[in-house]
């Protein structure tokens, strides 16, 4: 998967589950302060990534707390996915 | 069908991944009738379509740190359901530091929340769910975990609070018998919930008990829910007090 396909799927993520639109899930959003996200919401997001994107193992808690913006999420799973 | 004509309360439902929804999947398939709790507004439109999913439309809002809420719980279902076949209590809480930093830094506060959600809730429920089930008898199933017995990392005051409901399962099946009401636990082994979300080594639970259980994998949800199912059911009718381990044989394992 490239970084598009990847960038693509983590927004419609984000669409569906905050009830946002497209327009307003930039890189630079923040979950919380931009999107609108509570702490149920951030840890139901972490858990629809990892099944989206079939990550064989969990995000662990030390990195699941830095996904705290669109682009950082991004960023992680291009990383994981490799390109 | 198992459950064919039967009836019952689902308590703990947040959402699809939840253990409560699995338990009840495992009813509905089976044919029983469902009715379902959700804990305040913000959980209120999930457990709303996974009820309806299961053909339910019975829900009531109860936040078990209320007594009024249990109370008018039961008086609730009272009007919609004469009697209950059974009772799922799938509910736990404690704040997120005290699931993160070292057990002995638990404050008071903390770990009275932590008892009173988790492990009180059982009581105040079972107390007045009992005259619903008093007539032709009835089972109550909660669910527990491990680090109850030994210690888990991160799980701290979490345990603790778990000991207590063990206990308080086997206090209730001693009363309760009289009424041939039973009470149970299921002590599953690590499944990706919410709740589990909120305990800090989670991810490493996950990945280790594979590597020991005799099964050499982590229990799947749906296992839970049979056998939430079987412990609600006739099939378990000679049991009560007990916890019954749905772990992948985890927990026989001394190295
Ligand atoms: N997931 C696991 O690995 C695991 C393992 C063994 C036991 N358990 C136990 O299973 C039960 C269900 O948890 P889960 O893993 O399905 O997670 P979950 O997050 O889906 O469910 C926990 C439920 O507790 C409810 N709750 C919390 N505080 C409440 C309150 N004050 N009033 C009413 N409801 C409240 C929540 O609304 C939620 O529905 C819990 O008792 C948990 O400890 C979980």
């Amino acid at each position: 998967m490239n970084r598009e396909e990847i960038e693509k799927k983590v927004k419609e993520i984000i669409v569906k589950k905050l009830g946002v639109t497209e327009a307003e899930v930039t890189p630079a959003a923040s979950y919380v302060e931009d999107l609108g996200a509570d702490s149920l919401d951030q840890v139901e997001l972490v858990m629809e990534f990892e099944d989206s994107f079939s990550l064989g193992e969990k995000i662990p808690e030390e990195e699941a707390a830095k996904l705290t913006t669109v682009g950082s999420t991004i960023e992680y799973l291009v990383n994981k996915l490799g390109k | 069908m198992l459950m064919q004509g039967k009836q019952g309360l689902i308590c703990g439902v947040a959402n699809k991944r939840s253990i409560a929804h699995a338990i009840a999947k495992s009813l509905h398939r089976e044919g029983a009738k469902l009715a379902f709790t959700y804990q305040g507004e913000r959980l209120k439109k999930n457990v709303e379509e996974i009820a309806s999913e299961l053909g339910s439309s019975l829900l009531y809002n109860c936040d078990v740190s209320k007594d009024e809420d249990i109370k008018k719980l039961f008086e609730d279902v009272k009007k919609d359901m004469p009697y209950l076949d059974f009772l799922v209590h799938a509910i736990a809480f404690a704040n997120k530091e005290d699931l993160e930093k070292n057990f002995h830094t638990t404050t008071r506060d903390g770990f009275k929340l932590a008892h009173d959600i988790s492990a009180y809730s059982l009581i105040g429920m079972a107390r007045e769910a009992m005259p619903l089930m008093q007539e032709k008898g009835g089972a109550i199933v909660t669910l527990t975990y491990y680090g109850s017995e030994k210690v888990v990392p991160g799980y701290n005051v979490m345990g603790v609070a778990k000991a207590s409901l063990e206990a308080s399962v086997r206090y209730l099946a001693a009363d309760l018998g009289a009424s041939n009401i039973r009470v149970n636990a299921i002590s599953a082994g690590p499944i990706n919930t919410l709740a589990a979300r909120g305990i800090s080594g989670f991810t490493k639970i996950l990945e280790i008990t594979p590597q020991k259980a005799p099964l050499r994998r982590n229990v799947e949800v749906d296992e839970v829910g049979d056998a939430g199912l079987f412990m609600c059911s006739p099939w378990s009718r000679g049991i009560t007090g007990e916890v019954l381990y749905v772990d992948c044989g985890y927990n026989i394992v001394g190295m």
